[in-house]
C-alpha cells in the first residue's frame, strides 16, 4: 500500500514536471520573436541587404526554437519515460 | 453540479481518460496484422516512407522527364524545388560545396514530402520518429566530420580554435565550441522529430474540439469557431512542414561550410 501511494505520487509530480517543462516554451518564443523582430527592423532600414540575411534569420530561428523543442522533450520523457 | 462534474470524469476515467488520443497517431503498427515489430517487418513507417520516395521519383523523374521548354506544373513545381535547394547550397557553403548539392536535395526532399504526406488525415508522419531524424542526423554529422577530415587533415581542429578571439579567451571558447559541435546531431535530429511531433499532436486536438463540443449545448455556436481553428492551425503546420525541412536543409549546408572552410 505505502509503495503504491509513493508509485501514485512520483507519477503525479512527473505529470506537475511535464507541465513545468512546458513553460520553457515561452522562452523559446521570446527568443524566435526576438530574431524576428530585429531582422524586421533591420530590413526595413536597409531593405536591399534583406534578402541576402533570410537564410541566416532562419538559422537563428532554428538555434532559439531548439531549446524550446528540448523543453518539450523533458516533458514528453516525463510523461511517458518516467 | 459537483456530482455531476463527478460523474462525468468518472465516465471519462472509465474509458481510458481523454476521449480523443492525440498521441496514438504516433504508434508503429506492422502493416499484416500481430503486435511484434523486428527490423525486417512491413510497418505503418516503412509503408509511408515508400510513398514519399514513390511521390519524389514521380514529381523530380516522371514530372520532369519531358523536359518541355513550357514546364507543365509538375516539371515546374520540380525545377523550382531544384533551383530552390541549388542556391541554398550555393549561397551558404560556396561555389566548392555545390558537389554536395545532390546529398542536401535527397534529405531535403526526403523530408519535405515526408513532412506533406504526414499532414493528410489518417496518415502516418515519419520523420515524427527520432529514430529517423537520428540517423539522418548522424550520416550529416558523420561524413562532414571524414570530409573535414579528408580536405584539411588535422587542421580541421581549428574548427574550434577561434583566432579572431582575444588569447586568453580561445580555451574556453574552445571547450564551448567542442561542445557545441558535439550536440550538432542531437539538436539537429530533436528539432525535426519534435516539431512534427508537437504539430501533428495540436492538429489532432484541434481537431478533436469540434466534434468534442458539437455534443454539447453552446455547440452551434463553437463547432464553426473550432473549424476555422482547424484550419489556421492546419495552415500553419504546412508552413512548418517547409520550414523544417528548409532548416533541416540548411543547416546541413552550414556543417558543410565549416568542414570546408573551418578557419574563421
Amino acid at each position: 500500500m505505502e509503495v503504491e501511494a509513493t508509485q501514485l505520487l512520483v507519477k503525479g509530480l512527473a505529470y506537475v514536471g511535464a507541465g513545468l517543462s512546458a513553460t520553457g516554451m515561452g522562452g523559446a518564443a521570446i527568443g524566435v520573436g526576438h530574431v524576428v523582430g530585429n531582422y524586421l527592423s533591420g530590413a526595413l532600414r536597409n531593405p536591399s541587404a534583406a534578402a541576402g540575411q533570410t537564410a541566416t534569420m532562419f538559422i537563428g530561428i532554428a538555434f532559439a526554437e531548439a531549446l524550446g523543442i528540448f523543453s518539450f522533450l523533458v516533458a514528453l520523457l516525463l510523461m511517458f519515460a518516467v | 453540479m459537483a456530482s455531476e462534474s463527478q460523474g462525468a470524469a468518472e465516465a471519462a476515467a472509465s474509458e481510458g481518460g481523454l476521449v480523443f488520443h492525440p498521441m496514438d497517431q504516433f504508434i508503429v503498427k506492422p502493416l499484416f496484422g500481430g503486435d511484434a515489430v523486428a527490423w525486417y517487418t512491413p510497418t505503418n513507417v516503412t509503408l509511408w516512407m515508400a510513398l514519399s520516395i514513390l511521390a519524389i521519383v514521380a514529381l523530380l523523374v516522371l514530372g520532369a522527364s519531358k523536359r518541355a521548354i513550357v514546364p507543365t506544373r509538375s516539371q515546374s513545381i520540380a525545377e523550382l524545388a531544384y533551383g530552390f535547394v541549388y542556391k541554398m547550397v550555393e549561397d551558404v557553403t560556396g561555389s566548392d560545396g555545390v558537389k554536395y548539392f545532390p546529398y542536401v536535395m535527397t534529405l531535403f526532399m526526403f523530408i519535405v514530402v515526408s513532412n506533406f504526406l504526414g499532414l493528410l488525415p489518417m496518415s502516418f508522419t515519419t520523420t515524427s520518429h527520432l529514430a529517423v531524424t537520428a540517423i539522418m542526423a548522424m550520416l550529416v554529422f558523420l561524413s562532414v566530420t571524414i570530409i573535414g577530415f579528408v580536405k584539411h587533415g588535422i587542421g580541421f581542429l581549428s574548427v574550434f580554435w577561434i583566432s579572431a578571439a582575444p588569447l586568453p579567451l580561445r580555451p574556453v571558447l574552445a571547450l564551448i565550441e567542442v561542445i557545441s559541435y558535439f550536440v550538432r546531431p542531437v539538436s539537429h535530429s530533436i528539432r525535426l522529430m519534435g516539431n512534427m511531433m508537437a504539430g501533428h499532436a495540436v492538429v489532432k486536438v484541434f481537431a478533436a474540439f469540434a466534434p468534442l463540443i458539437l455534443i454539447s449545448g453552446i455547440g452551434v455556436v463553437v463547432t464553426p469557431l473550432s473549424i476555422l481553428a482547424i484550419t489556421a492551425i492546419f495552415a500553419l503546420e504546412t508552413l512548418v512542414a517547409f520550414i523544417q525541412a528548409y532548416v533541416f536543409a540548411i543547416l546541413t549546408c552550414v556543417y558543410l561550410k565549416d568542414a570546408l572552410h573551418p578557419h574563421h
